[in-house]
Formats: structure tokens, C-alpha cells, sequence
């Protein structure tokens, strides 16, 4: 008898022109720990989509067998129906209501007349609650506890529908390490218990600590599955699944001549916006003309926000730190100030920060540097149209017209518009976060390319991804960021995605 | 639902693109002349004026002609310019994502700002519209304060200056009403600009502006038609470029010959034109402008862009006080007084006018045009049904249609195009 609680077999996802998942296996025994684990964009959060319902059968390829027999969700709800909750890592909790109120959100406890019955409800939620050891009164709104107690609150929350198969998107991502290892002993209990956990992690540690199994995936494809037990599996095992791939001819040849240096950080503190904790800490780092430099770092790192705080302090609060343009000190205080100091930052997430998807190419290729086009406050409107074809012809961009609307554009065209618009403002230094995100293979040599092309004509580039091959095709330098401090400094000739995964994640206080 | 458009299959493949450098006689014959793919690519800002020539023709017929009759026409100006420079300012306000519901008490406030210090203090008329229009940029202030740089939704900011407005209105007119204006007060909306040049039962000045205007119309689109054609833009087949501007032309000197066989060349219409003419360049052309369409568009990519979006805030909302003390100035003229309850719902119509007009509920869509064209349709519908007799509740069930069904189609257009998804 199979003792297998989830079977999927054969699942293949296809967004429009991206392939997401292809032909991907996994098995997961009744009462396991099963880890999942990946690069970003591997495919680890689509294929639970996949399992949950969110993606409902028939929009993708392959089979689910669920304890036995052949599922079908067409919806969340149908798939809670059957005991498989999925915990995202967006926590999916009203911050206003009550923990009571939460727990039992879309499957209230009834009383007479339909109405509900509190006392019942929150007697329910105090026992849910002492289930999962969390000591807080059922009434407190949940806006008020912490986010390790509030994750706390999500595991109550599906053991309120009887689950049997609960699936944790990178639960630790945001915890710190007490609240981690709180976590994780609740997860070996409710084992012991009989429910089956899928966790999606990205920390080694946590994975090796206490999951049974692994499941490797690359790009959108099963790697291995790799058994715990034995104990033989190492990190270092773990780590060869999830990057081994050549790197190929995906980049193109590129000759390195560095020259002076052109941005200089020192010292980066960037607090977070709401929370009481460091974002990046202490981050120091240089990137020279004609030189591509690359900041390697797992989700939740602070990449991104270390990219953003530089460009204006568009993020964070109490930024401190010293920042050199051509070793002159400059303290850009907003984003036009950073742009006149020669800063440019291409966003990661081009449909809500980079570009105005209901305007056309041309209007959203002048829109940072358009005191460049005018003259007493008016902008030459031909003139505008003339700077945004040529670069429609430089970059090419397929796009019938420079009056074509950008929302219609495929991803590396929009993308194209995007470092259109950042090369408009004649920046020193350009930052591209996450440049090829969401772009297929072809548009991604094309813009590999045109970062050739900004360094071989003497432009910075930092450029932050969370793809490592991508930052060994391109960069001449890689800098590793773990916890917001930076960890590993490599010249590319050093680098191998293994040693740098290990400074990727490399632990608070081994980096100290 | 996602969906991925060759770019082949988008309306502008099917216009024509002329070669770079090309001379103004080649010109004359590149474009395109497919009157439906122009019509259907542009259905979200033509079916505006598709309505409003139906809405003109339709109550022209109900009311057997007498809606543009010559006195008639002159009326509509008269009656509905204050709505149309609100709404001048309220599309602006609506294009950055924001509303702006104190409009109409600002209309009474800086009405009576100016009615005490002219009828009750008897200073000169212009004292008066200097103290209503330095009023109206004080309370824009306020409000850009609240909403740019505390960080408030217009929507509450402008609902408690509604109630703010209005009570200091009431307090500053002590709850009564003033009347009446000298008649140099009085001119500015109910005064003509006439007999300048003398005519026959008609007037031939009123009939210059308007050959000028079809002039100026004419020449503007040519040069901007030659200026798109030498940076390789489509443009639409000569003779279709021909028969718009002769439309156009005929439209705008029909207008000019009813108002000249009626009183004139109304001096708020001057006012209008020149607002929105200024307006049109600003929205259209001024740093400023793009700015404002940016931060409607996507706030978070203009921040990005180095846009400075609280200043932004800030002047859009002067701006709206600034025009709305010219609707008050022109309003209370109109009235030849101040009431405490005057400029009642204005704000509603303006809105109206704007959504009507094709602006987005969403922000970051919308034009000085169509807010004009919008304010029109609901001028023409409110004069053709008094003209008609229909009683006012029923006049206000078919406006309240009217806006819903135009926002609808807004929402079902976009949808289709399925553009910012």
C-alpha cells in the first residue's frame, strides 16, 4: 500500500510566453515534512497554486492524486474542503479584526439563528490558539501581535478547518531566530500529531533541521527528492541541486576594462519603514565605470531596499550613511535629487513602480527627465517623440509606434522601456534590480546586451537578481548580501554559485 | 485574464506611416482614410462627441428647433459657463486620482467675499474680483496643504471644506443675501461684446472672432499635422483632415452666427475660450501637466520618476480654488448678488462633467475638452427638458442616468482594451 498523501504527477504551467512549471513530480509521504526548495522563480510558489486550487484544474497541465484519488480543485475553497491549507508567505490576516475573528474568518461558529456565537468562537480560538502555544487572549486584534505570533495565528487558523496537508510559503522568511525556532518545534508536533507539512524554504539550515524529505526545483522542472533520514544529505548536497545548470551561451561576451570609480557607499544603515529592525546594516560598496557589479541576496535580504534607499531614500527611514558620485559626497534627499546626482534605478516590479501602463512608450520614456524637453515649462512635443523613436530603434522595441501603450507591451518590452527611460536621464550610475524578471530567454540576452553596451561606453552598473547564473554571465564583481549586511565580496573569476549561495546565506553571526 | 497582443493586431498597425523628411505636398496624400478603424481606435474619445451631436439633434427636435435658436444658444452660455470652469479644474483634479466636492461653497464664499466689499462696502468692482480670486487661491492652499503634504484623501479634506465653506459663506453674508451689483459687475456675465463693427440685425464682430477662431483652428492643425508627418507619425488621409477642419469650421461659425443674431459675443465666452485654451496647453503640453497625468497614472512609478508629487498635489488643488473663485466671480454676477446658498451641488455637475467626459474614475485619463464636451451634454439635456416643460425631478432621474451610463461605458471600454491589466 502506498502510504503517499499527495501524489502530483506530470505538472506543467504556462503563463502567456513564459513556460512557469514543465513536467514537474512530487510525491510527499502521509505525516512528512516535506521541504521544497529553489531559486526564486524556480517554480515552488506556482506549483502550490497549483496544489491549493488558486490556479484551478484545467488551467494547467498533469495530475493530482490526493490520498488516493484524483483531484480536481477549481477553486481554494474546494481544496480546503479536502484538508490542504496553504499558508502564503503574505500573511493573510485582518489586522483590525480579532484573533478569534480571524481564525474562524469564512467559516464562522453559528449559533442560533445564524447569528454568531462569540462565546463559543473565542472559546474555540483560546484552545486553537494554546494548540499552536501561543498565550494571547482571543479578542486582541491581530494588528497588535507581532508577525511570529501573527504567523502563529495562520497555523491556528487551518487547524480550525482540520487540516491534513498544510503548506508553508517561506513561514521563517520574516521571523527572527527565536520566533523561527518556535515555529519549526510546532511543525514537528503537529507531525507527531499526523498532519503532513509542505514548507517552502529558502534557509538550509531550518530545511535539514527538521524536514524528512526535500524536493529540489529548477527551473520549473523536479531536480531530485532527497531523503533526510539518513542524515548524509548536507547543505552543500542541497545547494548543488538547486543551481546545477551551465551557464551556456545565455550572456554575451563582454571585455572587461574598469576605470575610476564612480559610485562609493559607506557604512548604509537603512531602518524599516514600520518595524523596529535594520534592513540593511552597515553595507559598504563601490562600482567603477565600465564595470558591471552584482549584489547577490535570497529574498527578504534587503536588495531591494538597499537599491531603493540610495535612489533618494525612496525607501526606509533613519538612512544613514555616506554616498560618493566621482568621490564627490552627495546626500540626495528625493528621487529628483538622486536623478540630478546621477543615480538612475530600474525597479524590479515594472507593472506597479516602473512604468504608467495606460500611457504610451513616448510619454513614458520622457517622464523622468523631462525638463529635458522643455523649455518655460513646456515640452516640445516633437522633439519628445523624436528622443522616444530613437530609442525604440536602438533598443528595439517592438512596438508599432512610440504612441503605443506600454500596457500592451510584452515584458522585455516594457522592460526596454524602462531602461529607455532611466538612459534618458544620462545617468552616472544605473541600478537594475532584477532586470530579466518575468522576461523570456531571447528578450534576456537582448538586454544583457544593452548592459554591454552601457559599460563599454562607460557607464556603472549595479545590477541586483536573485538568478545567480545571471549575475556570473554579466558582472565583473559580486558583492553577497545576507540579513541586510553584506557578506562576501568576489571577483567573478572566484565566483561559483556554490560559494556564494553559502555567503548568501551565511547566518547573522557567522558574518559579524 | 491576461492576453498578449501582436503588435500587429493594435489599431495603429493599420495607419500608415510615412516615410522620414517627406515634403508637405507628399504629405498631402500619406494617412489613412479607414473612417472605422480612426472612428473605432478612437471610439473612447469620439463616441463623446458621437453623444453629444445625438443629444444636440434629439432635443432639437423635441423642442422644434427652439434649442438653437439664436437667443437660446446665447442662453446655454450664459447658463452653464460657471459649470464648465469647474469643470475645467475638476478634470484636472480627477486626472491626479483626487476629487474635489468643496466647489460649490466655494463658489458662494468668494462670491460673497466679493459682494460684501462691493455692494456692502461699495468699493470698486475690481477690488471685488481681485479679493474673490486671492480667496479662492487661499482656500486651494488649504486644501493642497491637507491633501500633498499631511497626506488626507481629497475626498474627506474637500467634504469638510465643503461644510467649512459654506458656513463662512453664510457667516461672512450674515445669512442674508446681497444684491445688487453696480453694472460693471453685472457685465461680466451678462455683458456682450457688440456693435464694434456695426451689421444688419446681426453683429459682424462676433462673426470676426469666430473666422478668426476657424483660422486659428485651421492653421494649428496643419502645422501640427506637417510636424507629425516630418517625425514619422500617422496622420489621417488628407481629405479626411480636410473634411474635419471644414466641419469644425461649419459648427463653430453656425455657433458664431446665432449669437451674432442674438445679443452678441457674450463676455464670459471670452473668459471660457481664453480658460480653456490655457488649460488645454497646460494638460497637454506644460511639464506640469504630464506630471499630473503621471501621478494619476501610477503614483508609485511617477515617485520613482523623480516627479515631485506633493508639490503637484499641492497646485492642482490652488489651481481648483483658483478657478473655482472665477465661477464664483462670474456666478454672482450672473445673479447680481450673493446668496449664502449659492453655487449649491455645482460641485456634482462639474464632476459629472468630467466623468461624462471620458475622464477615468481611476485617475490618470481625462482631457479640458472633454470635461467641456461633458459639461455641454449636460447643459443641452437640463435647457432642452426645461424648454420642454419636464418637471425638474425627472429632469434630475435622466441626468443621474446619464452619468452612470457614460461611466459604464468608460469601465466596458477599458475592459476591452484590457490595457493596464
Amino acid at each position: 500500500m502506498d502510504d503517499s498523501i499527495l501524489e502530483m504527477r506530470g505538472i506543467t504551467k504556462t503563463f502567456p510566453g513564459v513556460k512557469a512549471l514543465e513536467d514537474v513530480n512530487l510525491k510527499v509521504r502521509r505525516g512528512e515534512i516535506h521541504a521544497i526548495c529553489g531559486e526564486n522563480g524556480a517554480g515552488k510558489s506556482t506549483l502550490m497554486k497549483v496544489l491549493s486550487g488558486v490556479y484551478p484544474a484545467g488551467s494547467y497541465d498533469g495530475e493530482i492524486v490526493y490520498d488516493g484519488q484524483p483531484v480536481r480543485f477549481s477553486g481554494i475553497r474546494d481544496s480546503e474542503h479536502v484538508g490542504i491549507v496553504i499558508i502564503h508567505q503574505e500573511l493573510a490576516l485582518v489586522p483590525y479584526l480579532s484573533v478569534a475573528e480571524n481564525i474562524f474568518l469564512g467559516s464562522e461558529r453559528r449559533g442560533r439563528l445564524g447569528l454568531i456565537d462569540w462565546n463559543k468562537a473565542n472559546a474555540d480560538a483560546g484552545e486553537l490558539l494554546r494548540s499552536v502555544g501561543l498565550d494571547e487572549n482571543p479578542v486582541t486584534p491581530v494588528g497588535q501581535l507581532g508577525v511570529g505570533k501573527q504567523q502563529l495565528v495562520e497555523i491556528a487558523k487551518a487547524l480550525s478547518k482540520d487540516v491534513r496537508l498544510l503548506i508553508l510559503d517561506e513561514p521563517t522568511a520574516a521571523l527572527n531566530d527565536t520566533d523561527s525556532a518556535h515555529l519549526l518545534d510546532l511543525l514537528r508536533r503537529l507531525r507527531e500529531r499526523g498532519i503532513t507539512c509542505i514548507m517552502i524554504s529558502h534557509k538550509l539550515g531550518e530545511i535539514t533541521a527538521v524536514a524528512d524529505n526535500v524536493t529540489v526545483i529548477r527551473d520549473g522542472r523536479t531536480v531530485e527528492t532527497l531523503s533526510l533520514h539518513a542524515g548524509e544529505v548536507t547543505q552543500e548536497r542541497i545547494i548543488r541541486g538547486m543551481v546545477g545548470r551551465d551557464l551556456e551561451s545565455y550572456y554575451p561576451e563582454r571585455e572587461s576594462h574598469p576605470g575610476e570609480e564612480v559610485l562609493r557607499v559607506e557604512d548604509w544603515t537603512v531602518w524599516h519603514p514600520t518595524q523596529d529592525r535594520k534592513v540593511v546594516d552597515g553595507a559598504s560598496f563601490t562600482v567603477r565605470a565600465g564595470e558591471v557589479v552584482g549584489i547577490a541576496g535570497l529574498m527578504g535580504a534587503g536588495r531591494t531596499e538597499l537599491a531603493m534607499s540610495i535612489f533618494g531614500r525612496a525607501y526606509g527611514r533613519n538612512t544613514t550613511g555616506r554616498m560618493y558620485v566621482h568621490g564627490k559626497e552627495v546626500h540626495p534627499r528625493n528621487v529628483s535629487e538622486a536623478i540630478d546626482a546621477g543615480i538612475a534605478y530600474a525597479t524590479e516590479d515594472r507593472k506597479h513602480y516602473g512604468l504608467n501602463l495606460i500611457e504610451d512608450i513616448r510619454r513614458n520614456i520622457s517622464a523622468a527627465a523631462l525638463h529635458k524637453l522643455a523649455s518655460r515649462g513646456l515640452v516640445d512635443g516633437n522633439e519628445e517623440i523624436k528622443v522616444a523613436e530613437g530609442y525604440r530603434q536602438s533598443m528595439n522595441v517592438k512596438a508599432p509606434s512610440v504612441t503605443s501603450i506600454v500596457g500592451k507591451l510584452s515584458g522585455g518590452n516594457q522592460q526596454k522601456v524602462v531602461l529607455s527611460k532611466w538612459l534618458y536621464t544620462d545617468p552616472e550610475v544605473l541600478i537594475l534590480d532584477e532586470p530579466t524578471r518575468g522576461i523570456d530567454v531571447g528578450a534576456k540576452y537582448e538586454i544583457y546586451t544593452i548592459i554591454n553596451r552601457l559599460v563599454a561606453a562607460g557607464k556603472a552598473v549595479l545590477v541586483i537578481s536573485s538568478e545567480l547564473p545571471e549575475l556570473l554571465g554579466t558582472c565583473d564583481r559580486i558583492y553577497t548580501l545576507s540579513a541586510g549586511r553584506i557578506t562576501g565580496e568576489v571577483p567573478v573569476g572566484q565566483a561559483t554559485q556554490e560559494n556564494l549561495m553559502e555567503l548568501m546565506t551565511k547566518e547573522k553571526e557567522l558574518a559579524a | 485574464m491576461t492576453r498578449t497582443v501582436p503588435p500587429s493586431s493594435e489599431p495603429e498597425a493599420q495607419t500608415a506611416t510615412a516615410p522620414k523628411d517627406v515634403a508637405p505636398a507628399v504629405a498631402l496624400h500619406t494617412g489613412t482614410s479607414d473612417v472605422r478603424a480612426l472612428l473605432t481606435s478612437n471610439l473612447r474619445t469620439s463616441g463623446i462627441y458621437i453623444a453629444f451631436v445625438a443629444i444636440i439633434a434629439l432635443f432639437t427636435v423635441l423642442t422644434d428647433g427652439t434649442l438653437l435658436s439664436p437667443n437660446n444658444v446665447t442662453n446655454i452660455v450664459l447658463q452653464y459657463s460657471y459649470i464648465l470652469i469647474l469643470a475645467i479644474g475638476m478634470v484636472i483634479v480627477i486626472i491626479a486620482g483626487h476629487i474635489d466636492l468643496s466647489v460649490g461653497s466655494v463658489v458662494a464664499l468668494t462670491g460673497a467675499v466679493s459682494a460684501v466689499l462691493v455692494i456692502q462696502q461699495g468699493q470698486p468692482w475690481w477690488v471685488g474680483v481681485v479679493a474673490a480670486l486671492a480667496t479662492g487661491i487661499v482656500i486651494g492652499a488649504w486644501h493642497g496643504f491637507w491633501v500633498a503634504y499631511v497626506g488626507i484623501p481629497a475626498f474627506i479634506v474637500t467634504l469638510a471644506g465643503m461644510l467649512l465653506f459654506r458656513g463662512l459663506a453664510q457667516q461672512v453674508l450674515g445669512n442674508i443675501s446681497l444684491s445688487p451689483f453696480p453694472q460693471e459687475y453685472g457685465r461680466i456675465a451678462n455683458g456682450f461684446l457688440n456693435g464694434l463693427l456695426g451689421g444688419n440685425g446681426y453683429d459682424a464682430f462676433t462673426l470676426l472672432i469666430g473666422a478668426i477662431a476657424v483660422a486659428g483652428y485651421a492653421v494649428s492643425q496643419y502645422r501640427s499635422r506637417i510636424a507629425r508627418i516630418r517625425y514619422s507619425q500617422p496622420v489621417e488621409s488628407f481629405p479626411f483632415f480636410v473634411v474635419k477642419i471644414v466641419l469644425v469650421a461649419a459648427v463653430v461659425m453656425a455657433f458664431a452666427w446665432q449669437l451674432a443674431h442674438s445679443r452678441g459675443l457674450p463676455i464670459v465666452l471670452v473668459i471660457l475660450a481664453v480658460l480653456i485654451l490655457t488649460y488645454g496647453v497646460i494638460t497637454k503640453r506644460s511639464v506640469f501637466g504630464r506630471q499630473v497625468y503621471a501621478i494619476g497614472g501610477n503614483l508609485a512609478a511617477a515617485t520613482l520618476s523623480g516627479v515631485k508629487v506633493r508639490a503637484v498635489n499641492f497646485w492642482i488643488f490652488v489651481n481648483m480654488g483658483f478657478l473655482a473663485a472665477i465661477a464664483g466671480i462670474v456666478f454672482s454676477s450672473r445673479s447680481n448678488g450673493a446668496q449664502p446658498s449659492a453655487g449649491n451641488m455645482f460641485e456634482l455637475d462639474a464632476i459629472a462633467a468630467a466623468f461624462i467626459g471620458g475622464a477615468a474614475v481611476t485617475g490618470g485619463v481625462g482631457t479640458v475638452v472633454g470635461a467641456m464636451v461633458g459639461g455641454l451634454i449636460m447643459a443641452v439635456m437640463s435647457n432642452g427638458m426645461q424648454l420642454m416643460g419636464v418637471e425638474s425631478q425627472i429632469q434630475s432621474v435622466i441626468k443621474g442616468l446619464v452619468l452612470l451610463l457614460a461611466v459604464a461605458f468608460d469601465v466596458y471600454n477599458k475592459r476591452r482594451a484590457g490595457a493596464s491589466r
